[in-house]
């Protein structure tokens, strides 16, 4: 069921930059969408828009069937969640998360039980009467939260709220705010950088880049059907590997003058090509095998879980990901590049083909 | 927070030895304070001697026996012109225009840069320049034609004469400019999501939280409507209005005959002038530096 929906939405400022270009997309009711992509790609501008902060300068937003394009932010039934957190410093926790419910002109007693409630949910009992500057980033963070909660709100917006925590916090609110929503089942749009984040905490990744949608699919799809290079480079740590090769149409794929392996489609495209291949999927074989390529090791990565290899097959670099219980390769090493772990790409365009 | 500096740690340290940098330091603030408190010292001290002997020998630095006389008469004997107006009268209409031109001025300056900062107006920096350029005309410089102006407007001898025409304020609009515009874009579009209207977001959010920088402005608007002499004497001929500063020269001037003038009062006046602004001062110090150096956003 369609709950947000989003028709040529772009937005031009007045110095004439477009900063999103006509992008169209649907929310389902419940889904917790994440919007991804480098600095600048217009991800937190989308999100304005979508909380009423920035003017649409195109298109049609509507949330739970109604057309908002000129409502007020207060009336759009839409909480937010700030990178900073945004929490009123002279207020106490309590009344950071009443204020709202207040300018609603909600009466006393329910105000008292939603806050109260939504304080038990996050864990915030106890710091009701404390004062933003008394908390810790995480319990700030939390009270942001709590602060969208109380509202009841028909969509959530989340703008990079976990970037301003140290790392360990960050992967545990990670799973707080991921949990939180799967429980009150709130529509949820959230927007990152990070896509260790994106591909944790979403259903559907809307891969933006430039102001324009590259991809939009589950953390799974993205992660191994990327759409474009962009997509491709973006998504995985460390990213998918893409080789400069050549594609004849005679079902081989050329690395270079002599060394060629199976390509992984037949497409009626012949020239150059780049060869998308993720590092887990790459494997070490023996000399013998039948598509065994040359794969010189330059120096190893150990992640503890796990260990990179470096190097260049030909002239171009590769990253190998092997599990910490195989052997590290001697000098000699040859992988494997799998037929059905390959992706090609045209080069000049970034699509895939 | 001497004990914090340098200094202070390295003395704590090495222990024993005598810093000479720090005994110099100290040997200049304490001849520095002096010279400032001595004065003050001097004529509380001559407040207790009779108005004969101060106008022989000047003031004095031996306690005599009028102290508590002279300060009595100061703040309730009845004078003047009219016989109607005592020192605790014009001290109340220091008060007046001391706070009424303090708080005026913060209410101005405020909402002028409200304005300026939060909305999108067409001129809004062009609007604050020229509000900022008029501390180029101090009210010494236009003190005519803005004399001809409360006068036609028939506020001559009243406190809204007195007060009105001196609290717009380009340096408040300015402090406080500079301030809103450290508080975050968020916190502004949190309060616009929480349904805070323009101005409603200025009395919840942004007067509580301006609150030192109000403190700040706040004594050194009140300390400087205090000491406002020149408007004071123009615009008010009635006695009732008078102010402490203003009224204090008025006691000397009854130099008529042989009498003496009443020297040892006019001290005593003097002092009571001075205490309210070093007590605002001193009250709302730690404020004051707040005000100005941090803000708790």
């Amino acid at each position: 069921m369609v709950h947000v929906a989003l028709e040529n939405i772009s937005k031009v400022y007045p110095n004439g930059v477009r900063a999103v270009q006509p992008t169209s997309f649907n929310i389902n009711k419940g889904e917790f969408i994440v919007l991804v992509g480098p600095s600048g790609c217009g991800k937190s501008t989308l999100l304005r828009m979508m909380a009423g902060l920035e003017e649409i300068t195109e298109g049609e937003l509507s949330i739970a069937g109604r057309v908002v394009n000129d409502i007020d932010p207060a009336e759009r039934d839409i909480a937010m969640v700030f990178q900073n957190y945004a929490l009123y410093p002279h207020m106490t926790v309590y009344n950071n998360m009443a204020y709202g419910l207040r300018n609603r002109g909600m009466g006393k007693v329910e105000i008292d039980k939603a806050v109260t409630d939504a304080a038990t949910m996050l864990n915030l009992t106890e710091l009701l009467a404390r004062r933003p500057s008394q908390l810790s980033g995480g319990q700030r963070q939390r009270v942001a939260m709590g602060r969208a909660i109380v509202r009841n709100p028909a969509l959530f917006l989340f703008d990079e709220p976990l970037s301003n925590l140290d790392a360990k916090l960050r992967g545990q609110m990670r799973i707080e705010i991921k949990a939180l929503q799967r429980r009150l089942g709130v529509t949820s749009v959230y927007v990152t950088h990070d896509q260790v984040e994106a591909m944790t905490m979403a259903d559907r990744i809307i891969v933006l880049n430039g102001g324009r949608i590259e991809q939009i699919g589950t953390p799974a799809e993205v992660y191994h059907q990327p759409a474009s290079t962009f997509v491709a480079s973006f998504m995985g740590a460390p990213p998918m590997n893409l080789l400069p090769a050549r594609y004849n149409g005679n079902g081989r794929v050329h690395l270079s003058e002599t060394v060629h392996i199976e390509a992984p489609l037949q497409a009626n495209y012949s020239g150059d090509i780049s060869l998308g291949v993720r590092p887990e999927n790459v494997g070490i074989v023996g000399a013998s095998h039948p598509d065994a390529v040359r794969f010189d090791l330059e120096f190893v990565e150990e992640l503890g879980a796990g260990r990179l290899l470096h190097g260049k097959v030909g002239e171009s670099g590769l990253i190998v990901h092997i599990p910490h219980t195989d052997p590290i390769p001697s000098d000699e090493v040859y992988v494997d590049l799998p037929k059905s772990a390959l992706l090609m790409f045209d080069p000049a365009t970034g699509a895939r083909l | 927070m001497a004990v914090m500096t340098d200094t202070g740690r390295t003395v704590a340290r090495s222990g024993r030895p005598v810093r000479w940098s720090v005994v110099i330091d100290h040997a200049i603030l304490i001849a520095g304070s002096l010279m400032m408190i001595l004065p003050v010292f001097a004529v509380f001290i001559s407040t207790s001697i009779s108005d004969v002997e101060i106008y022989r020998e000047g003031l004095n630095l031996s306690l005599g026996p009028h102290m508590a006389e002279n300060f009595d008469k100061a703040l309730f004997l009845k004078g003047g012109f009219t016989g109607e107006i005592t020192g605790s009268s014009m001290l109340i209409n220091s008060f007046i225009l001391g706070i009424g031109f303090a708080l005026g001025k913060i209410l101005i300056g405020m909402t002028a840069a409200y304005a300026i900062v939060y909305f999108r107006l067409r001129f809004a920096t062009f609007a604050f320049w020229i509000i900022f350029t008029t501390l180029l005309l101090p009210l010494e410089v236009r003190i005519l034609p803005t004399y001809e102006v409360v006068q036609g407007l028939g506020l001559a001898n009243t406190y809204t004469g007195l007060i009105l025409p001196l609290v717009a304020s380009a340096t408040a609009t300015f402090f406080f400019r500079q301030f809103f515009l450290s508080v975050p874009e968020e916190l502004v579009e949190a309060a616009r999501i929480d349904g805070a209207g323009p101005v409603k977001f200025f009395i919840d959010i942004l007067v509580p939280l301006s609150r030192t920088m109000v403190a700040a402005i706040f004594i050194i608007m009140f300390v400087y409507g205090w000491n406002q002499y020149l408007w004071p004497t123009l615009i008010t001929t009635d006695e009732s209005l008078f102010t402490l500063v203003r009224g204090i020269k008025q006691i000397i001037q009854n130099l008529d005959g042989a009498n003496v003038p009443e020297y040892g009062r006019a001290l005593a006046l003097a002092i009571i002038a001075i205490l309210p602004p070093v007590l605002v001062v001193v009250i709302f110090q730690s404020w004051f530096v707040k005000g100005l150096v941090e803000s708790d956003k």
